[in-house]
């Protein structure tokens, strides 16, 4: 049932070629908020990846042995939600206990990324694509490295373009998604390398 | 954002335009462009949206007293993804075909910041019809800046609208407009415009960010 991709090709088509930000469009919110700030960007960033490998793999779980057996299908939407909030409070709860520098390093992204869409939606990729539970980590691994390349290369450029003179109306918001927008050109670039959905 | 305005016409200026959800607050972006490339597509994904935000808007305007603060946030996300439901399970019904094309955007509905930021922001502290109102017209600005985009993105896409053909024969399609970069471009050149408007006219603008 499981689509029949090579582990390697479907690890660097979710980082470049499908990445989930900038050819999906998923997480936007907390990534232009965010990518104002070098160091939090990293922070978040390194969260995301850890909180989407984990997600992803659990809701596989619920939903084949628990959700399809049952007959649920229909509420996956609220258990995913559900596995979500309750991954990132115990990851919380585990990262307080066990480092306290990397507690306030990561601890306070962790709250925000219970409403961040890119987790939410590789879960719901996962299910619609079929994947097997070894390609959804990979695909949860490699999407939350995608996410995380594209808020750092980001939040660097606009370092350099906060102090560049643009028309009022263009300033921030404006200027972000044109900035993305050529982003999202260059990682597009990478396709004709994979041919991976 | 300011809740003074508490007269429906202003709730309605404001949710579409000094303080529309897409160029003003840049909330909602993430489920919002991934369905711009056809019009059939975005019309139904944003009409669902103006249902969910107005209902949910609703149904927790009028059982605000009953939630406990410490959990409303849990509850609100549960109200919401009620109303996305009932959304996923009549479009699969209805509309097989655009349900395949939204894929997993509908379920993303749920997540959008717009309508947990409305819930929060204006349901909590006013009338279960005003924030309905208040719902539905977030919803419209919403729809307003997406259907704009889509309009451009098929049109010099595709030459068609709504799956029409519209432009001539020699009309040589830009592929751009069928990839994701091109609505990133528009939406910023969007914002771009109506906070230029805005500036014009002297609103005061809120920051978007």
């Amino acid at each position: 049932m499981a689509p029949d991709i090579p582990m390697f090709s479907l690890f660097f088509a979710s980082i470049f070629t499908s990445n989930i930000l900038l050819a999906n469009f998923l997480g936007m919110c907390s990534f232009i908020a965010i990518s104002k700030d070098i160091s939090s960007s990293n922070g978040l960033g390194m969260a995301v990846v850890v909180v989407l490998t984990f997600t992803a793999s659990i809701n596989w779980l619920v939903l084949n042995y628990v959700l399809i057996p049952l007959d649920l299908v229909y509420l996956r939407f609220i258990i995913f939600i559900i596995v979500i909030a309750s991954v990132v409070q115990m990851l919380e709860m585990i990262i307080d206990r066990v480092s306290q520098t990397l507690y306030l390093n990561l601890g306070i992204f962790l709250p925000l990324i219970t409403v961040n869409c890119a987790i939410l939606g590789v879960s719901l990729f996962m299910e619609i694509r079929q994947y097997s539970f070894l390609q959804t980590a990979v695909f949860g691994l490699g999407s939350g490295l995608g996410w995380w390349l594209a808020i750092m290369a980001l939040a660097a450029i606009r370092k350099k373009t906060e102090k560049s003179k643009v028309p009022a109306g263009l300033q921030g918001a404006g200027l972000t998604f044109i900035t993305i927008g050529f982003m999202a050109m260059a990682f597009i670039g990478f396709t004709g390398l994979l041919q991976v959905q | 954002m300011s809740d003074s305005a508490k007269q429906p016409g202003q709730i309605l200026k404001q949710n579409m335009w000094t303080a529309n959800p897409i160029f003003m607050q840049i909330l909602g972006i993430c489920s919002a462009l991934a369905v711009t490339n056809l019009l059939s597509n975005t019309m139904i994904m944003t009409l669902g949206v103006v249902f969910v935000t107005g209902m949910s808007n609703l149904t927790v305007a009028i059982i605000k007293n009953l939630i406990p603060r410490k959990v409303r946030m849990v509850v609100q996300t549960l109200i919401i993804a009620f109303y996305v439901i009932i959304v996923d399970i009549v479009l699969r019904a209805y509309l097989p075909e655009i349900s395949r094309n939204l894929g997993p955007y509908v379920g993303l509905i749920i997540t959008n910041c717009i309508i947990m930021g409305r819930a929060e922001a204006f349901a909590q502290s006013n009338p279960p019809l005003l924030s309905l109102w208040d719902g539905i017209t977030s919803g419209m600005g919403y729809m307003g800046v997406l259907l704009s985009i889509a309009l451009v993105r098929e049109l010099l896409g595709f030459g068609a609208l709504f799956g029409f053909q519209v432009l001539p024969e020699g009309f040589e399609p830009w592929i751009i407009m069928v990839m994701p970069p091109s609505a990133f471009f528009l939406i910023g050149v969007i914002t771009w415009g109506g906070k230029y408007l805005m500036h014009r006219q002297g609103e005061p603008v809120l920051e978007g960010e």
